[in-house]
């Protein structure tokens, strides 16, 4: 739940990257981290293994200016993606407000980008949330390794394992290049805000 | 209780219970956060530099982590936190299922005097949000 502080005029929003292992939620963030920086008045927190995995959680702030006279203050957080931190990904989704759903387009990948989703549905229910109502934006990343030559789903076959029931909007991306990184995290931002107002009125 | 929306008044009043019962007494910087890590307000003396929306994102973390292992050893809670260092403390309380009381503060005040101080000042919310 986001929170708003009528006092000093500050509404809070929580964005969580969620995904399976290693499909590029900490990259994703770092992009935005690296190309944002000027609106960005904190550091990135990262809790991570000395491998280089997220143990806990990332978290990025930053303010997005005004909308109503109201400071829009947006919190990114990524959950650990290995599959034995369930636990601590349930605890990162908390009072979430809108989530980006990072699937690995490599074709080995399929069964775990469907596994971390229904995880994902499961998590939200204990919080009596639904991932149907939930603002929620796919993105389909990884797709420069075409070029590469590793085999990568093609994005009909994303959409069918994945959206055909949800039906939100999804972008294909490249977190390590940036591409589709910002237009995710527009997305994402526009359908939270517009979901909290709605709330509201 | 709904705390999602809290009013312009009671927002003040906990301004001021904090600045009373905690600021005067020396304490650097008080923070009420949910455990969504969402910052219901914070106070400081004026001087502390704190980057507070990462501290109270890391604060929720580490108190639900404590919250699980409260529960791995049969413990319904542990209520309170105290994390001690050369030069500065935090001391975390918590004042119901969704809201979080952190105190920062130096080596001056003694722990004692400021639990008793924030025994103190979570009763005056509880009794702010009661009211409502």
């Amino acid at each position: 739940m986001s929170f708003i502080n009528l006092k000093d005029k500050v509404v809070q929003v929580k964005i969580v990257y969620y995904g399976p292992g290693r499909c590029g939620k900490t990259t994703n963030l770092e992009y935005i981290n690296k190309t944002y920086r000027k609106q960005i008045v904190s550091e990135m927190v990262s809790l991570k293994t000395h491998g280089d995995r997220t143990l806990f959680f990332d978290f990025l702030p930053f303010d997005m200016g005004k909308i109503k006279g109201y400071d829009i203050k947006i919190q990114l957080y990524t959950v650990p993606g290995q599959v034995k931190y369930n636990a601590t990904r349930k605890l990162v989704l908390r009072g979430v407000d809108g989530i980006v759903f990072v699937a690995d387009a490599m074709a080995k990948q399929r069964e775990k980008n469907i596994r971390s989703l229904n995880q994902l549905h499961e998590n939200l229910q204990s919080y009596k949330e639904s991932i149907f109502r939930i603002p929620l934006v796919m993105q389909y990343n990884k797709v420069d390794l075409k070029e590469h030559g590793i085999p990568i789903l093609p994005t009909e076959v994303l959409q069918k394992d994945l959206n055909s029931r949800l039906k939100v909007p999804y972008y294909e991306a490249s977190a390590i290049t940036g591409y589709n990184v910002a237009l995710t995290l527009k997305k994402i931002i526009s359908s939270t805000v517009i979901s909290i107002q709605k709330k509201l009125l | 209780m709904n705390y999602g929306i809290v009013s312009q008044e009671q927002l003040e009043q906990i301004d001021t219970i904090l600045s009373e019962k905690l600021i005067k007494l020396g304490v650097d910087c008080v923070i009420i956060i949910d455990m969504a890590g969402n910052i219901i307000t914070a106070k400081d003396n004026g001087e502390s530099k704190y980057d507070v929306y990462s501290f109270a994102a890391l604060a929720a973390g580490n108190f639900a982590t404590v919250d699980a292992m409260a529960k791995l050893v049969g413990e319904q809670e542990f209520s309170l936190l105290f994390h001690k260092g050369q030069d500065s403390n935090i001391h975390f309380s918590k004042i119901d299922d969704e809201l979080l009381l952190i105190s920062m503060f130096g080596k001056e005040i003694s722990l004692g005097f400021l639990r008793l101080n924030v025994v103190d000042v979570i009763e005056k919310i509880r009794q702010l949000w009661n009211k409502k």
